[in-house]
């Protein structure tokens, strides 16, 4: 077999990442445990970052600055770099195939302020910007016949000698496991946020799935205690209310109609300060009122649409209340410069990977930004590397068959739904924007019980069709997996910075200006 | 309160202890406390990425957007394979896409584009892939390689884009099982969560397929069917 490389994922990297490798030569099959459209991507709303051309008053060494700052001494400057100089033309490619930005009146890609930028350079679609990148990419995607198959469950990554050989998945419609061989293997399964349950912004799907079977398939894993809480969630639903509504001049309130914040400060320090004030009994509230109808229905129009239907307030009249909720992961798979993994052949873009350019605190905008640069890199090096590399068309499912084998032995003595809920409420809790040695020791206890406990947590229904009983089982012990990981990283960190805060160590220490590297096995550097 | 869902047959649940819920949320509660079995696709939550529009009372809505009522009956999409329960096979119906050639071809230096020509397609793009406007679409019924709403919504989004150099490409392919099939009876514009008019869209395509020369083929055949007298 030649040239095959698999994409794992069909969010905004794995869209890039099958559009390059294609591109770079490759025979590209994209496999996705649902469609390609409906992947998470299509739910960002704030922007991608770029200094374009005509941006005034800014410029690409102000991007990396930021970047820098609002990552506190743990990104790769190297990486950071690449990222931010890559950014114009991963926004003209966007624009070259057809995504429909906004416009400034000069026909130029409008820009917008996000938290914790010195300038406006979020360029938006209204606030469908990860809708309207994900759709045109997917259309580019059909456009060169590259195959997607649709609603495959990643179960392992089939190595061989530390050498990726491909994939087992689980055919959601048959349920049966298939085996996909591949000369290289792109994950780009997205990240983890819903271990916080109810309390994330993010898609039911986002369990962080790839991460997991990369660390099985002998991957390491960095910085997973670096989760990053969004300001402004709807107060009842989580469902976010993007950055853009501060950036266009929202003010925070608390019950007292006061401000107590800085809008615009990154996200980790306006999520605590709200934080804060919650602890004080406070209810909190966006009010963007005074940005007036026209301007909210131009340029946030989803935004007033989220907050009628999911809170019952109009934005155009009343305030939103809100709450700080889990939203993105800053954590992933550790990939070399060629967004390559610790295996051989396994290459790693998007959410689930860490490219280390977000540190302890992304910045709002620098995600679809990541997807596009590093989506990129890694379709390319997937391409290159799949050339050169000959492997055994003929991999073999024993171990995938064998773990739904055991899954289907356990019993039904306590509902995985409940823990699952359990789960999230005691993260949100105990692992949330405010950790202590007490609160994440506890956590751990508590992990440690569920896992040792899966086998009385089984699936009910027993179907092979579209067992989604089972697939939400799957991801629930993936999450399971990965929660102990970031406790581990938040346990052994004991400083605060960024996103990660200990109440009993609440400053940095330069001691710990360094990344918690992962493998199956435990803490391989820190 | 009590709904029924379209499974093997119509079964009933009592969802009394939820208030003011959206149907997604008491599908959630159904298959977390009550039912393990009952099967939907959802993702976002937030009417966004296109997962989980069935129909309640005969009318396409997505469940994250839709609050329950007293007696709703809901079942999966029409002019799609069910795979179970409320989970349909939506291969063959984005498939249109392709057959449509619904994407950009690029030309070779990008023209500006401006305020006017954004908002000339903003609504088209807005397109979340949910399929409701293909289920509501009578065509199906008589003609199931109909390209149908979305797909041609799409085409329209394109070709109506500066950024496009091959416009003639997809008008050429949207002639035959496309724009001319549609009865224009709206429906798909009735159900879209994302305020589209596939219909105007087509009606648009319909007055761009003139301009380069085509004409509506049923014209020809009712001039047949003058012949006839
Ligand atoms: C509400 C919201 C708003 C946001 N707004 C912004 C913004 O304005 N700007 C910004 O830069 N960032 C934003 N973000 C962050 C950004 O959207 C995400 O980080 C990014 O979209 C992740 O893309 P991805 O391609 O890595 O993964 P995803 O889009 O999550 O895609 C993951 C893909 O992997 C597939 N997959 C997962 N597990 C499996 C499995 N087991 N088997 C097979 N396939 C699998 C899924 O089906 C999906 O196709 C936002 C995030 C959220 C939640
Ligand atoms: S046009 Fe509307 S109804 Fe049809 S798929 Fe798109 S969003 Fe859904
Ligand atoms: S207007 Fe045309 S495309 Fe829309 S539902 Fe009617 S027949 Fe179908
Ligand atoms: S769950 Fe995404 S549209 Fe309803």
């Amino acid at each position: 077999m030649q040239n095959k490389v698999l994409v794992i994922g069909s969010g905004g990297a794995g869209l890039v990442a099958a559009l390059n490798a294609h591109e770079a030569g490759a025979d590209v099959t994209v496999l996705t445990k649902d469609y390609p459209t409906r992947a998470q991507t299509s739910m960002a709303q704030g922007g991608i970052n770029a200094v374009l051309k005509h941006s005034q008053n800014d410029s690409v060494e102000a991007h990396i600055a930021n970047t820098l700052k609002s990552a506190h001494g743990i990104a790769s400057e190297e990486e950071v770099k690449k990222l931010c100089t890559e950014a114009v033309d991963a926004v003209e490619w966007l624009d070259n195939i057809g995504v429909q930005f906004s416009r400034t009146k000069d026909g130029k890609i409008a820009h917008r302020r996000l938290g914790g930028a010195s300038g406006d350079r979020a360029c938006y679609a209204q606030d469908y910007t990860g809708l309207k990148i994900l759709h045109t990419l997917y259309d580019q995607v059909i456009s060169k016949n590259i195959e997607i198959i649709n609603d495959r469950f990643l179960l392992d990554i089939i190595t061989k000698q530390n050498k990726v050989e491909g994939v087992s998945v689980l055919n959601k419609r048959s349920g049966e496991v298939e085996v996909y061989s591949a000369n290289a293997v792109v994950l780009a399964t997205g990240g983890y946020a819903r271990i916080y349950d109810k309390h994330s912004t993010n898609a039911v799907g986002t369990s962080g799935d790839g991460i997991a079977a990369a660390i099985r398939a002998g991957a390491r894993v960095s910085d997973m205690e670096f989760v990053q809480f969004h300001p402004t969630a709807l107060k009842n639903s989580s469902i976010l209310i993007s950055e853009s509504a501060r950036g266009a001049g929202g003010h925070l309130l608390n019950s007292k109609s006061e401000r107590f914040v800085d809008e615009l400060l990154p996200r980790d320090e306006v999520a605590r300060a709200i934080h804060e004030e919650m602890q004080k009994g406070e209810d909190i509230f966006l009010d963007i009122r005074h940005l007036g109808e026209e301007f909210i229905d131009e340029e946030l129009p989803q935004e007033r649409k989220l907050a009628k239907l999911y809170e019952n307030v109009d934005p155009v009249y009343d305030l939103i209340p809100i709450k700080p909720v889990a939203h993105y992961t800053m954590g992933g798979i550790e990939v070399d410069k060629n967004s390559q993994t610790k295996v051989e052949g396994l290459f790693a873009c998007g959410e689930c990977a860490n490219h280390r350019v977000h540190g302890a605190n992304r910045l709002g905008g620098n995600s679809l930004l990541e997807l596009v640069v590093f989506g990129r890199e890694a379709g390319v090096s997937a391409a290159d590397y799949a050339k050169n590399i000959s492997v055994d068309a003929s991999v073999d499912k024993i171990e995938s068959n064998n773990i739904l084998d055991e899954i289907n032995t356990y019993t039904n003595d306590i509902n995985f739904y409940e823990a699952r809920t359990a789960l999230g409420d005691m993260f949100y809790k105990n692992v949330g924007i405010s950790r202590d040695k007490k609160s994440l020791q506890e956590s751990l206890k508590t992990i440690k019980d569920y896992i040792s406990k899966l086998h009385l947590m089984g699936v009910k229904d027993k179907s092979k069709i579209y067992n989604t009983n089972l697939i939400e089982f799957l991801e629930f012990k993936n999450m399971l997996e990965l929660s102990r990981l970031v406790l581990k990283g938040a346990l052994d960190r004991e400083e605060s910075r960024g996103a990660h805060y200990r109440s009993d160590f609440p400053n940095e220490n330069e001691a710990y200006a360094k990344h918690t590297i992962v493998d199956i096995n435990g803490v391989v550097a820190s | 309160m009590n709904i029924k869902i379209k499974r093997d047959e119509l079964v009933e649940y009592n969802v009394s202890e939820l208030k003011g819920a959206t149907l997604l949320e008491t599908l959630n509660y159904i298959k977390t406390k009550i039912d393990p079995t009952l099967t939907y696709s959802s993702g976002c939550r937030s009417s966004v990425c296109g997962s989980c529009a069935v129909r309640v009372n005969e009318k396409e809505v997505l469940a994250c957007s839709y609050k329950v009522q007293e007696g709703d009956v809901i079942e999966p999409l029409k002019n799609v394979e069910v795979i179970r329960d409320l989970v349909v096979n939506m291969d063959k119906a984005y498939e249109f896409n392709a057959k449509s050639k619904a994407w950009i071809n690029k030309s070779a230096s990008t023209p500006d584009v401006t305020q006017e020509n954004e908002k000339l397609n903003e609504v088209q793009s807005d397109c979340i892939l949910c399929a409701s406007c293909y289920s509501a679409c009578p065509v199906y019924a008589v003609n199931p390689e109909f390209k149908g709403p979305f797909s041609l919504t799409r085409v329209y989004k394109y070709v109506s884009d500066v950024r496009d150099s091959d416009a003639k490409e997809k008008i050429d392919v949207i002639q035959t099982n496309g724009i001319w099939d549609c009865t224009l009876c709206n429906e798909c514009t009735m159900v879209c969560p994302q305020d589209i008019s596939s219909k105007a869209d087509i009606e648009k395509l319909r007055m761009k397929s003139t301009q380069y020369g085509y004409m509506d083929p049923n014209f020809g055949s009712f001039d047949g069917g003058l012949d006839f007298l």
